[in-house]
């Protein structure tokens, strides 16, 4: 249970929000829509302290099948690039591992 | 784009007030921070999934001198795109042809 889904975040914005979860559903839903668009049209999208979310061009390669060893022409295309924030890398390094054990530092809580 | 502008075309498609919206996409962008800190995947169907990923411990090379460096491991917030939002982003074709 360490996936937390659309729902579980609606519930928890209308639990620390007076909103209505139907208008924060509607909020959400409009949300991921506009990025989606914004997006389409290869624009960028950066939300301070977040991160930003922008399409990135890759060139065209020859790749190998690592199986048979035979060359792939890989055609270029475009991927959805997501860049953490200032804070929210230092964030990230904060986090608590799944097992509850901070993996770098001296914190462990091993036992 | 900005969050601001973000935040004016959703109020104005959803009818809301700017200052509600405002703080709902504040709150959502805190609820997936605090989720991620708590080492929890936040899977968006239709959008991605965010979560913190373990990098190895690795070694680099300063670039102007060629110097290798020992990078520590450490822990990035990553951002899988979904199999719809690729789709969505090739379905209008590249930009650049």
């Amino acid at each position: 249970m360490a996936t937390i889904t659309k729902q579980d975040l609606v519930d928890r914005i209308s639990d620390q929000l007076s909103c209505r979860k139907l208008d924060t559903r509607k909020i959400m839903q409009r949300f991921l829509e506009e990025i989606t668009e914004e997006l389409a049209k290869r624009n960028r999208l950066e939300f301070r302290e977040f991160g930003v979310f922008e399409i990135k061009y890759r060139a065209p390669r020859k790749a190998r099948n690592p199986q048979t060893g035979d060359t792939v022409d890989v055609p270029a295309r475009e991927v959805v690039l997501f860049k953490p924030g200032r804070k929210l890398k230092e964030l990230a390094e904060r986090t608590v591992s799944k097992n509850g054990r901070h993996e770098n530092g001296s914190t462990s809580l091993t036992g | 784009m900005t969050k601001a502008d973000l935040v004016e075309r959703i109020a104005n498609s959803t009818g809301l007030t700017k200052k509600d919206t405002a703080m709902a996409v504040d709150h959502l962008i805190k609820a997936v921070k605090d989720a991620l800190r708590e080492g929890r995947h936040i899977e968006i169907r239709g959008f991605g999934t965010f979560k913190v990923k373990q990098r190895k411990s690795r070694t680099a090379r300063n670039p102007r001198t060629g110097e290798p460096v020992q990078l520590p491991p450490r822990k990035v917030a990553v951002f899988k795109v979904s199999k719809e939002l690729k789709d969505r982003i090739s379905e209008n074709g590249l930009s650049g042809s």
